[in-house]
């Protein structure tokens, strides 16, 4: 996918979007709701027509082919199963349009089923279905086919937290089992970090960071891929560099940068950084170390973690509670962090070393 | 009307005053001709068919059953035919004209038949299409079209988008999906546009009076219309005929109620 943008009307949606999915690779589409990925994957469907730029598959261009000469397999969010035909039915209907012998049919039918445990719905139809099963259904339909590239369009967002947690490990699964190259479409980070070996962060339809999991939640490209990763998010501190490159200057309201860096930063002297602190790493700590103090507004209490929700002056931020005692709501506590945790963007970039 | 019984009567009355014409007709038919002229006259029949044989033999009754069949099927098939395709790009592809087409579609379907009488006959008279089954049923179509891309437009906006595009990706044709998802998903709206088209084109005794005046090709309404001759008025031939011209329409709507109900509720209402 090279140079890619759409625009409807005067408003563009996708703004020069370039990237590679590897053979057999788990590739998502990460961004908040209208950053115009799911109007990515409906382009590489060809189910929409790019303004601009080329697809191709294997090679070979495909973005003046109708979408079922691109072989690939679309996973909708609503799953749009055909609501007149049994789940047997819908599993074969691409088999039949290629006249396929219906003792192949049955074949790939009844494996695809055993695969996702269907065998028991195939004379159902859909509306007989719970929103699992029909998640199933839908997965079927793209497994029997065999295409070059599977796309899913958030298939996991109408499903409870409980039946998206275990569909979320049995897509993993299935992703190792069949080696099938996937451009998988979500907002829901979790499923992004935990499914994905290419994560591609999209915000107001340009790539923001591409990277596996790792380089996205610890290298954070940008203050957006910063803030949008990781739950709490980050906390993300904007200011000028006074002229010692010591002090961040936010508002009347200074931070001494000098426990948290290994060097002055002189060289940015006089700039607008934002330092960002992911919460885990913010750690309560005795007055004298602390590097940072706040009040504690409420305290967070999720079995595992622990997160306490604080403000130093009018800066509010999240820090997670090393598992001790938590701090009662109105009293001052003081946060520290190591040096290598920290995060530093000019004008929103990272900015490395 | 809060009491049970008070509905109850108001409900018979209604039924009472629309059906009675029916009931008169429906039990005439069934009179022997003493019957029929009988003062006073007898409520109940002897259930005689005679008739009904004798519209069938002397009236050429059965002609105009065959005839109005051949018509009215024919231009509700290529009502439907053309109907379905014009209304799916109506409902799928949004022009900016597409909503005005359909207010102008709804302002034409208003037109007084008898403003159009004339060009359609001049129409047909130069295609020398006056007196066939093929000209009967090109106005039948032509009339029924509006209707039927309004009712039907309606029902394919109703079937999910996301549905098609499946079907698209699976490997159909933009005409393979409308037929094998779209077309069974709209099912509901396919029969409540058939059913009217079809009880139109059956009914319909204006243009088939104009259209057809040879009496080899006249439907059912112009033929039973043609009854009387000069000295006679052959009541009981014509409660016959009226009644078996009657009864298709009450038994294929009678079958396809559930249907129709549905078709004609649907829309209104976001299911």
């Amino acid at each position: 996918m090279r140079g890619l943008s759409k625009r409807f009307g005067a408003n563009e949606v996708l703004k020069n979007i370039s990237f590679e999915v590897a053979d057999g690779e788990f590739c998502i589409l990460l961004g908040p709701s209208g950053c115009g990925k799911s109007t990515l994957l409906r382009i590489i469907a060809g189910l929409e027509g790019p303004t601009d730029g080329e697809i191709a598959i294997d090679a070979q261009r495909v973005d003046h082919l109708a979408p079922r000469e691109r072989d690939i397999a679309f996973v909708f969010q609503s799953y749009a199963l055909y609501p007149h035909m049994t789940v047997f039915d819908n599993l074969a209907f691409a088999l039949r349009l290629r006249r396929a012998g219906a003792v192949e049919i049955t074949a790939k039918v009844t494996e695809a089923a055993r695969l996702l445990e269907i065998q028991d719905l195939l004379e159902r139809k859909p509306q007989a279905l719970s929103g699992g099963q029909r998640q199933r259904v839908a997965l079927g339909r793209a497994i029997v086919r065999q295409p070059k590239i599977f796309l899913f369009d958030e298939p996991l967002s109408n499903l409870d937290a409980t039946l998206r947690a275990g569909m979320r490990v049995e897509l993993a699964r299935l992703h190792r089992r069949l080696r099938a190259t996937i451009v998988y479409v979500t907002h829901d980070q979790a499923e992004a970090l935990t499914l994905g070996e290419k994560i591609i962060v999209l915000n107001q339809g340009s790539i923001q960071q591409i990277g596996n999991a790792s380089d996205i939640y610890r290298k954070p490209a940008n203050t957006m891929v910063a803030g949008f990763v990781g739950s709490p998010r980050m906390n993300l501190l904007d200011g000028r560099l006074d002229d010692t490159g010591r002090h961040l200057d936010c508002g009347g309201f200074s931070i001494d940068l000098t426990p948290v860096l290994e060097t002055a930063l002189l060289r940015l002297a006089g700039d607008f950084l934002t330092i960002g602190v992911r919460p885990e790493h913010l750690r309560p700590t005795s007055e004298d170390q602390s590097w940072i103090r706040g009040e504690v507004d409420m305290v967070e209490d999720l079995g595992s973690d622990q997160f306490i929700y604080l403000h130093s002056g009018d800066i509010g931020l999240i820090a997670r509670s090393g598992g001790q005692s938590l701090p009662q709501p109105g009293t001052i506590i003081g946060l520290q962090v190591a040096p290598s945790e920290v995060h530093l963007f000019r004008n929103g970039k990272r900015l490395e070393g | 009307m809060k009491r049970p019984a008070t509905r109850l009567l108001c409900s018979i009355a209604i039924a009472l005053y629309c059906l009675a014409p029916f009931f008169w007709f429906i039990l005439t038919s069934f009179k022997s001709p003493a019957e029929l002229t009988a003062i006073p006259p007898e409520l109940i029949p002897s259930f005689h068919v005679g008739f009904y044989r004798s519209a069938l033999q002397n009236y050429g009754l059965l002609r105009y059953i065959v005839n109005s069949a051949i018509v009215a099927g024919a231009a509700t098939l290529v009502t439907i035919a053309i109907g379905a395709l014009a209304a799916y790009v109506m409902a799928r592809f949004r022009f900016r004209w597409t909503n005005i087409y359909l207010l102008m579609l709804l302002a034409i379907a208003m037109f007084p038949q008898i403003a159009i009488a004339g060009p359609i006959w001049s129409i047909l008279d130069r295609l020398g299409w006056l007196n066939t089954y093929h000209g009967l049923v090109a106005a039948y179509v032509a009339l029924s079209l509006p209707l039927a891309i309004w009712i039907l437009t309606t029902f394919f906006r109703e079937v999910p988008g996301e549905i098609e595009e499946a079907a698209l990706i699976d490997g159909c044709s933009r005409l393979q999906a409308l037929y094998r998802v779209v077309l069974p998903l709209a099912a509901p709206g396919i029969l409540t546009a058939s059913l009217l088209v079809f009880i139109y084109a059956w009914n319909e005794f204006f243009f088939a009076l104009i259209i057809v005046t040879d009496p080899d090709f006249h439907t059912l309404p112009v033929g039973i219309a043609l009854f009387p001759g000069e000295y006679t008025m052959p009541w009981g031939e014509i409660a016959a005929a009226s009644t078996l011209a009657t009864t298709p329409l009450i038994l294929l709507t009678l079958i396809f109620q559930r249907g129709i109900v549905r078709g004609l509720s649907a829309g209104a209402v976001k299911g």
